[in-house]
């Protein structure tokens, strides 16, 4: 378990969704928002602590952390 | 007094799960115990994944659907009618035909409906193609027959989307197709997905990478449509890719419907394994509607409809229900025109994809006419 002082401007629940979901629903969520917007992840699929950050960085987009929330993880990505 | 099953929607989820019902409630529809009825907006059911044959001539529009009236149990009403609301709390559905319907149980099999005009560029008299309607797969159909060189580009736009081998299948087919016409010398198949791999499924897109290698279909991966110019695709990453021809896989949705009646923000919330609704009592869901964590199949409503029959049964006999879901999925995958293999997985099972053959090639193409038994709850 970890803590962030990070604020989101907008949330994606995608716990129990399998994967691509998470990642996916991460992506439609970037595309509708403007830049500089905080998009947190939840997600309970492991493989996303992999598969965002990649993805992330292939976009160019800057991600701020990366938080184990014990059941699920929390990823905090910020539109660029 | 007699219990309403109602059933919204006439595709494999409905249909099936309506005669699966007829049969195993026979005793209590002969005595008036209750009554089933379908609701659906087409007189016909449609067999969608014959739409992947569609564009290259190896299926038409005719093979793709039945009447309603030829498929479903006698002993089920059927009416065609659009619905337009769901009433949980007042049990009762609105039909834009002004008239209401009351239910004592609903089954909510709405299926998902593609929306090519998400993607700027997509859909019919656009530069970009797709195959998930009568319309667009014969348009593209036209297309593919005028196409003898330049370059084919075939993007998986939005996940989740339905027959999910669709888009595995159709580059390898297209490749044969193409071979078989003399002119895959002067033609290039490129293949792009959004994720880090080429599909999904891991074992599926670990299957592809050695055979479309094989084939010469190029790929590219993180690869998130934004919009189709004419003749180039840009993308989220910032990419561009030029083409000739390019066949979208769009984004899928909900009728509206689910998110107005509260079933779901998106698509309609259910247990993934007793398949009722998270929201509203005596209402499930099957099929390509709901948020199941698995793939939108054919073959999941298949085999859902057996745990939702079981235990909608046990509650109109006053009975606890035992029968549990647990993400049943096995879908066939063309590997070109005369070879092909198939998955089996479940929620928490991953599939092993094994090598292609002829026989399974055959045995999906003999099972594109076996569906009907299946539609009738026959197999």
């Amino acid at each position: 378990m970890s803590e962030t002082d990070i604020q989101a401007d907008v949330t994606v629940d995608a716990i129990g969704s399998a994967c691509p979901g998470p990642l996916m629903d991460l992506i439609g969520k970037i595309k509708d928002v403007d830049d500089g917007t905080v998009v947190e992840l939840l997600t309970g699929d492991e493989g996303s602590k992999n598969d965002v950050p990649e993805w992330v960085e292939e976009a160019n987009h800057e991600l701020l952390d990366i938080v184990d929330e014990g059941e699920h993880w929390a990823i905090y990505v910020k539109k660029t | 007094m007699t219990d309403r099953i109602v059933i919204v929607g006439g595709g494999s989820g409905g249909t099936i799960t309506a005669n699966r019902l007829a049969e195993e409630l026979e005793p209590e529809i002969e005595a008036g115990d209750v009554e089933i009825t379908i609701v659906s907006d087409n007189p016909n059911h449609l067999y969608k994944p014959l739409y992947l044959y569609v564009p290259f001539g190896e299926a038409t529009l005719e093979d793709t659907k039945r009447p309603l009236v030829d498929l479903v149990d006698r002993r089920v009403n059927l009416v065609f009618e659009h619905v337009t609301e769901i009433d949980t709390d007042g049990k009762q559905l609105a039909m834009a035909n002004g008239e209401a319907m009351d239910y004592d149980y609903l089954v909510v099999a709405t299926g998902a409906i593609p929306e090519p005009e998400e993607t700027p560029g997509l859909g019919e008299d656009e530069p970009g193609h797709h195959f998930y309607g009568p319309d667009a797969a014969t348009e593209l159909r036209e297309a593919l027959a005028n196409f003898d060189e330049g370059h084919l580009v075939l993007s998986v736009i939005g996940t989740p989307h339905v027959c999910p081998a669709a888009p595995v299948e159709f580059p390898m087919i297209a490749d044969q197709w193409f071979r078989e016409r003399g002119v895959r010398e002067d033609i290039e198949i490129t293949y792009t997905y959004p994720i880090q791999r080429l599909h999904g499924v891991r074992p599926t897109a670990e299957w592809m990478v050695p055979r479309f290698e094989e084939r010469d279909i190029q790929t590219k991966t993180f690869f998130n449509v934004d919009n189709v110019e004419d003749g180039t695709i840009e993308t989220l990453e910032g990419k561009e890719l030029d083409f000739d021809m390019m066949i979208g896989v769009p984004e899928f949705t909900a009728a509206s419907i689910i998110e107005e009646a509260g079933l779901g923000e998106e698509w309609m919330e259910v247990d993934r394994n007793t398949l009722e609704s998270e929201h509203a009592e005596d209402v499930y869901g099957i099929g390509d509607v709901t948020n199941l964590p698995t793939s939108k199949a054919g073959s999941v409503a298949h085999y859902a409809s057996g745990t939702l029959v079981s235990r909608l049964s046990s509650e109109v006999r006053g009975q606890t229900p035992t029968e549990t879901f647990h993400g049943k999925t096995i879908c066939f995958i063309e590997a070109g025109t005369e070879e092909g293999t198939f998955i089996e997985f479940a929620y928490d099972r991953e599939p092993v994809v094994r090598d292609e053959n002829r026989f399974l090639h055959w045995s999906k193409l003999g099972y594109n006419e076996a569906y009907w038994l299946t539609a009738r709850g026959v197999m």
